[in-house]
């Protein structure tokens, strides 16, 4: 009777989390010493996805930049090309520029990463017409 | 004669704790400008903080016309906006950039300077102490009787191995 009762709560929890794609992303990878560990990829498609919902709202925006800039990486380019893009969606030029100004500073002392976090978004930038903190001088006190 | 002295005392005890709590709750009403407001904690705040690029809240809750004309044509294409105009959103919703939020204080100059003159002022109260408030020392510092107590611990032999009396050369009569 209990095997039942949970074969049936299992199956009734994998069916909440399929219906609600958005909350998996939020789901920060655990971390275990055993199972599967998440690979690179795996955690860029999941953050892109995330940011890619195309009707994302702005908590869900700031909710997942502050996660993402709580983990201890620069995020991918492409990453940072979903969040502008959700940006653009919801109307806000100047998140836009915070989170460019949040992974320069999440660079930290590698002054490598920015430049080319830049040259990699440099497309998207010019397509959605977002400023870098640099262009609008903001990068010096 | 007990029960009255009681009684004034209690009387005047209650009478100034009622005379405090009048005045506090007075002060408090009349100087009602000068008490900050108290920021309400329940509500989403704003904080310019590195780990989280965007807080719960725009920093500026109310704006002017001008700004809400700026909100609007910010839904149109940013290529149009300008510099001043994108520099101008981005105030609205934030406090501080990022570089001016890390910039430094010289602020553990005026830390360090004020430990230091604590300590100063400490040591002028502990020298003045000494001066006029220690009593005089016990007869046991003097020099004469120091000198005594060195000649007996070298008559006792005390640690005359490695320690006190071993330092002495009893043949010469004077330290190794």
């Amino acid at each position: 009777m209990f095997r039942a009762a949970v074969r049936l709560s299992v199956s009734g929890v994998r069916s909440i989390t399929r219906t609600q794609p958005g909350c998996q992303a939020l789901l920060a990878s655990r971390g275990y010493s055993h199972g599967k560990q998440e690979t690179d990829e795996e955690f860029d498609a999941r953050w892109v996805t995330y940011f890619n919902k195309s009707d994302i709202d702005a908590w869900e925006l700031r909710k997942g930049m502050n996660t993402l800039i709580g983990y201890d990486l620069v995020p991918e380019p492409k990453i940072v090309e979903a969040a502008l893009k959700a940006c653009r969606r919801l109307n806000d030029l100047a998140s836009a520029i915070r989170i460019l100004e949040a992974v320069k500073d999440k660079a930290g002392p590698h002054k490598d990463i920015y430049p080319y976090l830049i040259q990699e978004l440099k497309p998207t930038l010019e397509e959605l017409g977002i400023s870098t903190p640099e262009e609008l001088g903001i990068d010096k006190v | 004669m007990l029960r009255l002295t009681a009684g004034r005392v209690g009387s005047l005890v209650a009478r100034r704790a009622a005379v405090a709590l009048t005045t506090s709750s007075a002060r408090m009403a009349s100087h009602g400008h000068e008490v900050s407001e108290a920021v309400d904690m329940s509500k989403p705040m704003y904080w310019d903080r590195r780990e989280i690029p965007l807080p719960d809240k725009r920093y500026k809750d109310i704006l002017t016309p001008a700004d809400k004309s700026l909100k609007e044509k910010e839904k149109g294409p940013w290529g149009q906006l300008s510099n001043e105009e994108k520099l101008a959103l981005y105030r609205l919703s934030f406090c501080q950039t990022y570089p001016e939020m890390n910039q430094s204080s010289s602020e553990w100059k005026t830390v360090v300077a004020g430990v230091l003159y604590c300590i100063g002022l400490t040591g002028l109260v502990i020298i003045w102490q000494t001066a006029y408030v220690s009593p005089p020392a016990p007869r046991t510092f003097d020099a004469e009787w120091q000198a005594k107590q060195v000649k007996r611990m070298l008559d006792m032999r005390v640690s005359p191995i490695e320690g006190f009396a071993a330092q002495w050369d009893y043949e010469k009569g004077q330290w190794k």
